[in-house]
């Protein structure tokens, strides 16, 4: 299984994990990211399936946990073992890419910048991917109001959602 | 030789009357179909409910050849300035049918994704209740268009459609004046409308 191989080869790499009816997931910190991707990569990881994002918007921001998950999907197409990978962060801080070794992230990744405005560092093309681009805010942050603060739908957009930003660089 | 009876060969009428009799009875449908009315729209278009009975069968997926706009579906706010540009390449006179709750008022859909009613950045003329309508419910929708459209005034269409443009000049100089998108443009012209207690953009 490749949990034991990163933890023989990158031993603390993983902070947490849990394992329910087969679905294993684990937690890694942002140092340790990169170092863990390419193992996987090596070790036959080669389709990414998704990169999610999760907002606790009342987690604390202390040192290495900030109010987002980011989620990764494996699938080893050799054994058909699939993985879950989480990295926590705060809100602010930037991921680094994935698009050099799985082309299929650079969407993913322009989705989540798009909808939870978590940036990718090195990104070729970090555009918003489904809203227009000057969009106020990013929908799927919990403090954002369902209606988007619209004009005719006045209940719910009391929340702090738009100070100007923009899509793109 | 017979002497000729003028009222056996001459009927008078007014213009209106006449024009419209012609532009009701031969509606060039664009269907312009985003969600599951569509479908419906395709079972009343098909042999079963028949919509050539009403000089309309023609269906023209190009905005230059067609005058009858059937929303089917939920428009998102990302489409709102792509239906804006559609109806305003439609041949004039245009008529818009918005079929369906999600049209007509947005629907389900309360969120900052969905338009909240077609109405609101294009002139309606007949709505269409339902979630989907039945095929029925959109055919009688076309026949209360085609009594509109019988008893409407010439002119009146004219402006009515003028006004459109108008609004969608004001909004071009709104995007090249402020950098924004269509969409953007579209949003800060509707919540400037909330504000004077009006509806509409146009």
């Amino acid at each position: 299984m490749v949990i034991e191989h990163i933890d023989a080869q990158l031993p603390g790499a993983i902070t947490d994990r849990h394992d329910f009816r087969g679905d294993q997931t684990i937690v890694v910190a942002k140092t340790n990211f990169l170092a863990v991707v390419e193992l996987l990569h090596r070790e036959g990881f080669q389709l990414l399936v998704d990169i999610t994002a999760v907002d606790w918007p009342e987690r604390p921001e202390t040192q290495g946990v900030g109010r987002f998950d980011v989620v990764y999907h494996w699938l080893n197409l050799a054994n058909q073992e699939r993985l879950r990978l989480k990295v926590p962060m705060a809100d602010g801080e930037t991921m680094p890419t994935l698009t050099a070794t799985f082309k299929t992230a650079n969407w993913f990744e322009r989705e989540i910048f798009d909808l939870f405005g978590i940036r990718f560092e090195g990104h070729p093309d970090m555009r918003r991917l489904v809203t227009w681009d000057d969009f106020p805010g990013h929908p799927l942050r919990k403090d954002f109001p369902l209606d988007g603060g619209d004009a005719f739908c006045m209940e719910g957009c009391t929340a702090p959602y738009n100070n100007g930003e923009r899509g793109g660089e | 030789m017979a002497e000729l009876d003028i009222n056996d060969a001459v009927v008078t009428t007014r213009l209106d009357a006449v024009v419209n009799w012609g532009r009701k009875n031969s509606l060039w449908p664009l269907p312009f179909g985003t969600a599951c009315c569509a479908i419906e729209f395709m079972s009343m278009a098909a042999s079963k409910y028949d919509l050539a009975r009403f000089g309309a069968e023609a269906m023209r997926f190009s905005p230059r050849q067609s005058d009858m706009m059937l929303i089917l579906g939920t428009i998102t706010n990302k489409m709102a300035p792509v239906l804006r540009t559609i109806y305003a390449q439609m041949a004039e006179p245009k008529w818009v049918v918005s079929v369906g709750v999600c049209a007509s008022s947005g629907g389900i859909y309360r969120t900052y994704a969905t338009l909240q009613g077609v109405d609101r950045v294009i002139p309606v003329d007949v709505y269409v209740p339902g979630c989907p309508p039945r095929p029925e419910s959109i055919l009688f929708g076309i026949m209360k268009l085609q009594e509109k459209i019988e008893k409407e005034s010439l002119s009146m269409r004219k402006e009515h459609i003028a006004r459109f443009y108008e609004s969608l000049e004001r909004q071009e100089t709104i995007q090249a004046e402020q950098g924004l998108t269509g969409q953007q443009a579209i949003r800060n012209m509707l919540a400037g409308a909330a504000e004077r207690g009006a509806g509409t953009i146009f």
